[in-house]
């Protein structure tokens, strides 16, 4: 199996004032492709530093990160954006989409950075939305959607790219059960379809639906093992 | 990112607060709209001055007896200056002497009773010879002009001007009919067109003209001596020319030094310029304030802009954490500003050509609008949205992405 991130001794220190604050001291993983990973620990574990690395919007303060054979831990700001842009689709916990705009227009967004062409560019965020089974809503907006539907037009958002990784920050935190359900399997069929999601999550029974969880606690993993789901799938 | 998607997007977000794109745009729609007004008010007013001024003939130089002040260069009666003489204007005539003068007419004019019949009207009774006409520009309604022929014979043919015609004949075409100004009965030849303009407060249509040396006879006057010399130059470029030329042939016959020369010739320039200078003042004083009404729009939009920046700070952190570099982000928020200014140029330029059109109805002053003027303001718009968006839309740029998503 091909590994997609590579982390090695990574570390994360903040300052504040006089004060040094290490969030993340010396993390070594490697996720393979097709992976469905949970980063599971308490709030203030660390787990929200390592997410903002795994995903390209920060960079370590020591440490070699490499997504895709590729060494993303010393990029530039601009360097990285072309990497987000390019190797990671985001699920956040908030959905952040753009009120004012469709479905369509909102799944497209990733394709305008870029630099795909218009024609192109709905016919590609038509089809996302198509597999996330919001095909016959994509000229609604977010505000005429609900909770579970707007986190699917996140998650096309998330695909419309073909990106070498999901990475979902809490996905279902602001979802009723039903949504939460709903949303959690339209991740699990991302992953039987060969997708690698690497998903953030404090609740131990969202992490379940993993393949392997990754407990990190005082900015250190306490424990790497494979789920009951592991080989369901696997 | 290309320009073009940058810009539909710009108008997308524009159009998504449309209210408040409106409110923002206002401070720039009313600068813009006043400039072009203002500079419209100070064009229309020179405009109305050129013509007033263009009225009483092209390319004119008048020579005065005496130092004058009066800015319509005529003095006194017979008698009162005589500097001046026939014999003077004959010199200036002289196209050897003086090649840029095109035209000569003398003058010699005085107040006087004019009887038809059981009426009489009191009006300025003007000697002169027949270039007189083409000099001021005239036209004649019906009849004729006097000729060289009956200057030189003392004929008694009178010409009318419109409004002095109107006074003495109420009915009737006065051509053909008698006048008897001083005791002298003379057969009206001809009557002048409206001249449309009055200069200085006397009406140029309320006047009689007579050949020189008739009128000369009737006052009795044995000197030679003439009131006023208006002298046409070959063209306005020439017209310095004849200026100097006259005034070293003057300077040289009444044999005295330019500091005390005993007449004085003025221009239809020098006329505009002092009218001009007067509106230039005001013009000028009221541009100011229109700018400072554009700066305070052009602050209005970085205003809003800087609490948009603030509002869209999520917005701002998904695009970037999508791909978005800063300098695309930066660029949106100045593409966003420029088109509020530009947008609220637009509708400035639009309500001042409005305005153009209906305020001299409303206020009777003339709006000449100035296409080099509308065009500048289009630009300056322009400038203000690009001026004021820069600081926030590198407030946006700069922005990290974490600490623009996790803002709540």
């Amino acid at each position: 199996m091909t590994a997609i991130i590579e982390l090695e001794q990574i570390r994360k220190t903040y300052h504040s004032g006089s004060i040094e604050f290490e969030a993340l001291c010396g993390i070594d993983s490697t996720i393979h492709e097709g992976e469905y990973v949970a980063v599971v620990g308490p709030s203030g574990s660390g787990k929200s530093t390592l997410m903002n690395i795994l995903g390209c919007l920060d960079n370590p303060t020591e440490g070699r990160y490499l997504l895709a054979d590729e060494d993303v831990s010393m990029m530039t700001e601009v360097q990285l954006a072309e990497v987000r842009n390019r190797r990671i689709g985001f699920v956040f916990q908030q959905f952040n989409l753009l009120a004012s705009l469709s479905a369509w227009r909102n799944v497209e967004l990733p394709l305008i950075y870029a630099g795909v062409h218009r024609a192109e560019r709905r016919d590609r965020a038509v089809a996302a939305l198509e597999r996330v089974g919001l095909g016959d809503r994509i000229d609604n907006r977010p505000g005429e959607l609900s909770g579970g539907q707007q986190q699917r037009v996140a998650v096309a958002r998330a695909l419309v790219t073909e990106p070498a990784m999901i990475l979902a920050d809490e996905p279902t935190g602001n979802l009723d059960s039903k949504s939460t359900a709903d949303v959690l399997g339209l991740l699990d069929e991302l992953h039987d379809s060969g997708r690698t999601i690497v998903l953030i999550t404090h609740e131990h029974e969202v992490a379940g639906r993993a393949g392997r969880n990754l407990v990190i606690h005082d900015g250190q993993i306490v424990s790497d093992l494979p789920t009951a789901r592991a080989g369901v799938s696997a | 990112m290309n320009w073009l998607e940058t810009v539909r997007a710009g108008g997308e977000a524009v159009r998504a607060h449309r209210m408040r794109s409106i409110l923002t745009m206002l401070g720039i729609v009313i600068g813009i709209a006043s400039v072009i007004l203002t500079v419209g008010f100070g064009q229309g007013a020179q405009d109305k001055v050129k013509l007033e001024i263009d009225a009483l003939g092209s390319n004119l130089l008048i020579i005065s007896p005496g130092s004058t002040t009066d800015s319509s260069g005529v003095r006194g009666g017979f008698g009162s200056a005589t500097t001046l003489t026939l014999e003077d204007t004959a010199a200036v005539a002289d196209s050897a002497v003086v090649p840029d003068a095109e035209r000569v007419a003398a003058v010699s004019s005085s107040s006087l009773a004019v009887t038809a019949g059981e009426t009489n009207w009191t009006t300025s009774v003007v000697g002169t010879t027949p270039s007189w006409v083409e000099i001021r520009a005239r036209t004649l309604a019906s009849g004729r002009f006097f000729t060289d022929a009956e200057v030189s014979s003392g004929a008694d043919v009178v010409v009318l001007g419109s409004d002095t015609a109107g006074e003495l004949f109420t009915v009737g075409n006065p051509v053909g009919r008698t006048v008897t100004i001083g005791g002298r009965q003379l057969t009206v030849i001809g009557v002048l067109d409206s001249s449309g303009a009055s200069s200085t407060g006397t009406s140029e249509d309320d006047q009689v003209l007579l050949p020189i040396s008739t009128a000369k006879s009737i006052t009795g006057s044995t000197t030679s001596a003439v009131s006023t010399i208006y002298v046409e130059a070959t063209s306005a470029d020439t017209l310095s020319a004849a200026y100097q030329e006259i005034n070293s042939l003057l300077l040289t016959r009444h044999d005295v030094t330019a500091a005390d020369a005993d007449f004085s010739i003025s221009t239809q320039v020098s006329l505009v310029e002092t009218a001009n200078s007067t509106n230039k003042t005001l013009t000028v004083l009221l541009t100011g304030v229109a700018a400072i009404s554009l700066l305070v729009g052009g602050v209005g939009v970085m205003n809003i802009m800087l609490i948009s920046v603030t509002e869209r700070i999520r917005e701002i952190g998904l695009r970037k954490a999508l791909g978005a570099t800063p300098s695309v982000i930066g660029r949106q928020f100045l593409v966003e500003a420029s088109m509020l200014g530009l947008a609220g140029g637009v509708a400035g330029v639009l309500i001042g050509v409005v305005g153009s059109w209906v305020l001299p109805a409303l206020i009777d002053q003339p709006v000449t609008l100035s296409l080099l003027a509308t065009l500048a303001a289009l630009a300056t718009s322009l400038a203000l949205g690009v001026g004021f968006g820069v600081y926030p839309a590198s407030r946006a740029a700069r922005l990290t992405p974490i600490d623009a998503l996790r803002s709540e």
